[in-house]
């Protein structure tokens, strides 16, 4: 009986001896890995950071890279294509990732730094604008867009639907996607227009809700990066105006410039880049590179196209 | 001689004994002291805390009120893009999904936690009470996940536009106030004293006359406690809302239709814009401006809340 207790007492103590352990070995192994990790201070890191849009692809372009050149290490964060363009110009990335082109203001503020960003087109991104299959409309008009959009056209009847509420559907007003689909969709691409989205738009936080509403809601229409749509969802041909051609997107329609909605993606360096960067750069706009943005469900850039800074 | 020997060792146990408590209390003391000052710590951490809490959200969003005009702030279009700071619909949208929410909840709530404290036999009170623990562990973006796939179809084919809309938040969110409300609800009535319902019983009354009359009443302040914790439960969540409302900025007409319509809350509107927010930009500032709302409505609500306890306990002269 009296062994008992003291039996518990010391199973008691157990845990402390083990967690003692533990500590231990993770110091011991800390340690080691620390000092495994010291040759690697002359190893050249890339900081990389901004568009949400193309943070999967440059991760991903980032982890390949690894194989091809272990010394070299990258560091991917999202953030916004602002915040990317911001940080390079305050000299604290390497390269900004920016789903928008670079604006006058911010080339200015880079000059101001002493920084001449230097612009490389890494991928193309065909937006789809995707409705519910039991949807009997199949092809749009931009303006007819920015009528829906802007809440001027509430029925789908008024665009040779049925007669039902027209549900919007829409990334968060700080997506990258979004500002694209206001200046080009909303406003047309006329900078002098500002009209923005009806108020009742649905804000979803993900690429994924926007496919998953439209793909259950027969009332729905929402846009999304070609790579994220589904056979769940119907996606519609788009024309200019009434005169042009209706075009579906695609890899081909999206490069040759036909289909309406295809936007650049873009990596900015603060410099002309040399050594690692510039390696980089160029096994991203090689095969290599560009496979991986096909995996990815983006566009790849032409063969021969516009790959080299266009700046 | 004798006796007087006797008389000192009498003397000398006495001091022994008087002497001893002393010698406890100084010991003691130490201890004591320093226990005291760690409870002491504790509580007045609390305090610093939260008035730490507010400092950070009045600098870092004061900027909005200033900066901002008022009417601007009370517009009716939430647009940040656009450098358009309408809180209306954001206020509006988080009271309409609250409001929902307790309405549903309350009711529920309550007459779960009378019926488990009251009524339910040992066995079924001993099988509900661990379930109802296991509901207040689901995480909440589980329960989000749930509201997107499973309810929001069943809200759209009510004959709503979309299933995304102010009630299915509501839905969610009471599911997940009920644990608390219940939970605390059941303590309230536990600390009720058998006496009181022994002597209702006693006096002929019938067990609903005991359970509304006398149990209730005598547990009002705890279950205007859980009420209270399960509104604050509501209205801070964030990720659940932020999958079920549609989060579309506007402000719904007064209507029937008002539970369908989709709102966006001011929790959901700091998650999805914060993490891509320039830091110390406006919009950044009036993101804090919301948590500052935000923080102001939930204290008011605390506070009328605990006013109205204090007057319905001190109306009835009772103190539970």
């Amino acid at each position: 009986m009296a062994n008992n207790p003291l039996g518990t007492q010391r199973h008691a103590r157990w845990p402390g001896w083990v967690l003692i352990a533990v500590l231990a070995w993770a110091a011991l192994s800390g340690c080691a890995s620390s000092a495994g990790d010291e040759p690697g201070t002359s190893s050249r890191a890339i900081q990389n950071k901004g568009s949400d849009t193309l943070v999967n692809v440059a991760l991903a372009w980032a982890e390949a890279y690894r194989v091809v050149a272990p010394d070299v290490s990258i560091a991917v964060t999202g953030g916004g294509s602002g915040t990317g363009i911001a940080a390079l110009l305050n000299g604290t990335v390497d390269i900004a990732n920016a789903s928008r082109a670079i604006k006058p203001d911010e080339i200015d503020a880079a000059r101001a730094n002493g920084i001449e960003p230097v612009e490389f087109v890494v991928a193309i991104d065909a937006l789809a604008v995707i409705v519910h299959h039991d949807n009997p409309v199949d092809r749009l008009t931009l303006p007819q867009l920015a009528d829906i959009f802007t809440g001027r056209i509430t029925n789908w009847r008024e665009v040779g639907g049925l007669d039902a509420p027209i549900v919007l559907v829409s990334r968060e007003s700080n997506s990258g996607t979004h500002v694209y689909f206001l200046e080009e969709v909303v406003r047309l691409g006329d900078s002098e227009i500002r009209d923005i989205f009806a108020a009742q738009t649905l804000m979803m936080p993900s690429s994924v809700g926007i496919t998953s509403e439209v793909s259950r809601n027969v009332n729905a229409i929402g846009y999304d990066g070609l790579g994220y749509v589904t056979e769940e969802e119907k996606v519609l041909a788009i024309a200019r105006d009434e005169n042009s051609p209706y075009i579906l997107p695609a890899v081909n329609t999206a490069d040759d410039g036909s289909y309406p909605l295809a936007r650049n993606l873009f990596m900015y360096t603060a410099a002309e880049p040399e050594g690692a960067i510039a390696t980089y750069l160029d096994w991203i706009l090689g095969p290599q590179g560009q496979a991986i943005v096909a995996d990815l469900g983006f566009v790849p850039l032409g063969e021969g196209g516009d790959n080299g800074p266009s700046d | 001689m004798a006796h007087l020997t006797d008389l000192a060792k009498e003397r000398a146990t006495e001091a022994a004994v008087r002497a001893r408590p002393a010698g406890n209390f100084l010991r003691r003391g130490w201890s004591e002291t320093l226990i005291e000052l760690m409870i002491r710590l504790s509580g007045v951490s609390t305090i610093a805390i939260v008035a730490m809490i507010f400092l950070f959200l009045l600098r870092e969003g004061l900027p909005t009120f200033l900066d901002i005009p008022l009417r601007q702030l009370f517009g009716s279009r939430w647009y940040p893009i656009d450098e358009l700071y309408g809180l209306w619909p954001l206020l509006v949208g988080s009271l309409v999904v609250t409001a929902g929410a307790v309405i549903i909840a309350v009711p529920l709530g309550l007459t779960t936690a009378i019926y488990l404290g009251e009524i339910a036999p040992m066995w079924q009170r001993e099988l509900l009470k661990p379930l109802i623990e296991v509901l207040a562990g689901i995480p909440s973006i589980v329960l989000g996940f749930l509201g997107w796939v499973a309810l929001a179809p069943i809200i759209q084919s009510l004959g709503a536009p979309t299933g995304l809309t102010a009630l299915t938040g509501s839905l969610i969110l009471a599911y997940m106030a009920l644990p608390t409300i219940i939970s605390i609800s059941e303590d309230a009535l536990y600390a009720v004293p058998k006496e009181y319902r022994d002597g209702a019983l006693a006096i002929g009354a019938t067990q609903w006359q005991t359970i509304w009359r006398v149990v209730l009443p005598s547990a009002r302040s705890g279950l205007a406690m859980a009420i209270m914790l399960g509104i604050g439960r509501a209205i801070g969540e964030t990720m659940a809302v932020m999958m079920v409302t549609g989060n579309a900025a506007f402000v719904p007409d007064l209507g029937l239709d008002l539970p369908l319509s989709p709102v966006r809350t001011m929790t959901a509107t700091i998650a999805a814009e914060m993490g891509e927010v320039a830091q110390g930009s406006q919009h950044y500032s009036v993101l804090f401006g919301i948590g500052i709302v935000l923080f102001v409505v939930t204290f008011a609500i605390n506070m009328v809340a605990g006013r109205l306890v204090g007057s319905v306990v001190r109306k009835r002269g009772g103190s539970v």
